[in-house]
């Protein structure tokens, strides 16, 4: 039997206080403003593959529909160029938007399974991470071996064009004080996150 | 004069022949770049997906070792390292809560950083510092004839149209006008080239390089000259890719920078121009003689 899916949202899908939480993030605030105009998904030049368009993300956002921001293809859709934030009349930056529902959806694990973009910025983190640069082509490896490895073997030819050409790199760069960037990030982990909340409060208050 | 120089990743990797052609033309125009000690990720656009707090924290490690350095700015080459580097002072700026962070630290690594130390694009230092009059002075080969489609992409101009137009940027177009190319007029010239899609989406991240090859194509364009390591691996890249999905569109993409070094009378190799795809020799000959 065919899979039916309904089409209407209701408010039982909501998650509250989701929408409210996102907007006391530092430069998510102001999404409270978004007349729905939907410049950001004309000017958008992916906006033609997305499942939602940036507008209607914006506004199931705003109104805690979490589940269904988090789960869009939308989020990992945008390639960060910009223009929907510089193009938007109320300046709502929304490709940082999208930068904070991608952290929401990678941290609570809910994105689109074998999608291949959030493994790239796990992979991406990880990597910086433990050597402190990135080496492209073992970075691109990675993230091949762990969603399709099938695609992998449909690049060797790029891969082999690379290393005649010298672009390739055998091995990991790495920068030598990696004690000193790991103790810096250890520091964003042990900070809680109450702690950053109460500050941002009295943050807005102030201005 | 001296400028610190923060390379990032790519122009170590698949982007080197940016690095490659950048440093003799600084150094034929007088002006030393020295490479930032132990530089480590900008904590560019994926890093950005994870964990943006952390991505400024990478950032801001880097600036301050550029303020330790002492040189009074920075040269960010790579568009994303450029917005990242940007960003990070923004929020250093606009948000208390992300201050308190990043100082926090910083003192866990033992460094500082006051706020200063400019982040400097090197088309910028190059047209607006050093200046095309001295630019011109350089040239031995002036790239007569050379059709060329100035792509500057996303991140150098947005969201922070720091010394430039960001509808229509024309910093690029000025400097090799200087060097004597001819620019095209080029309307897609800050449109998005798909970034880091086009490894993990081909269907969307490819079509937006596509367009962008074909309308250089349609315009009549021998050359694209590029700002970012992305951009340029992306146009250069994925030729047999965009050939089997849509047609052929072959036209080689370079940095502005070996364009210019080819004007000052470098050779192709030392520029790095055969990393590249799709060569530019065959266009180059009848356009230098």
């Amino acid at each position: 039997m065919a899979e039916l899916t309904r089409t209407i949202k209701y408010e039982a899908d909501r998650v509250k206080g989701f929408g409210r939480e996102l907007m006391s993030v530092p430069g998510c605030e102001d999404l409270q403003s978004c007349i729905q105009c939907g410049t950001c998904s004309g000017v958008c030049p992916l906006s033609i593959y997305m499942d939602y368009s940036p507008r209607q993300v914006m506004a199931l956002t705003r109104s805690d529909f979490k589940n269904e921001v988090l789960r869009s293809h939308t989020i990992w859709l945008c390639a960060s160029c910009y223009a929907c934030t510089v193009e938007c009349p109320r300046q709502i930056r929304i490709t940082d938007i999208m930068y904070e529902l991608k952290q929401r959806a990678i941290h609570e694990g809910i994105y689109v399974k074998n999608f291949p973009i959030p493994v790239l910025a796990k992979e991406f983190y990880t990597m910086s991470r433990k050597y402190g640069r990135i080496t492209e082509n073992i970075l691109a490896a990675f993230m091949f071996l762990k969603t399709d490895w099938l695609a992998a073997i449909g690049m060797w030819k790029l891969g082999l064009g690379l290393f005649r050409r010298g672009r390739f790199s055998l091995w990991f760069h790495a920068i030598k004080r990696k004690d000193e960037l790991n103790r810096m990030l250890a520091t964003v982990d042990n900070l809680s996150i109450d702690e950053l909340k109460d500050e941002r409060k009295k943050a807005s208050k102030a201005t | 004069m001296k400028y610190s120089y923060f390379p990032g990743c790519s122009l170590k990797g698949t982007g080197r022949a940016y690095e490659e052609s950048l440093l003799p033309v600084f150094q034929a125009l007088g002006v030393e770049l020295e490479e930032l000690d132990d530089w480590n990720c900008c904590g560019a656009t994926a890093y950005m997906a994870v964990d943006e707090v952390k991505a400024c924290v990478m950032a801001s490690r880097n600036l301050a070792i550029a303020e330790k350095a002492g040189h009074p700015e920075l040269i960010a080459p790579c568009s994303a390292c450029y917005l990242v580097l940007n960003k990070t002072k923004h929020y250093l700026q606009e948000s208390p809560a992300v201050q308190k962070v990043i100082q926090a630290a910083l003192k866990e690594g033992k460094l500082t950083y006051s706020g200063n130390v400019p982040v400097r694009h090197p088309l910028d230092v190059l047209v607006n510092n050093i200046g095309l009059a001295e630019i011109k002075k350089r040239v031995k080969h002036p790239l007569k004839g050379l059709k060329v489609a100035p792509y500057y992409g996303c991140q150098m101009v947005r969201p922070y149209a720091t010394f430039d137009d960001q509808y229509n940027p024309t910093t690029m177009d000025r400097l090799l006008e200087a060097l004597g190319c001819t620019m095209v007029n080029y309307p897609l010239k800050t449109r998005c080239c798909g970034g880091s899609l086009t490894g993990t989406l081909p269907e969307p991240g490819l079509l937006c390089s596509y367009i962008l090859l074909k309308e250089a194509i349609k315009r009549g364009a021998d050359v694209i000259a590029t700002v970012c390591p992305l951009c340029q691996f992306n146009l250069d890249g994925y030729h047999d890719k965009i050939e089997a999905k849509w047609e052929s569109v072959r036209i080689p993409t370079v940095f502005f920078s070996q364009l210019m070094g080819l004007a000052f009378g470098l050779s192709e190799k030392e520029l790095g121009l055969h990393r590249g795809f799709i060569p530019m020799k065959p266009l180059l000959a009848p356009a230098v003689a």
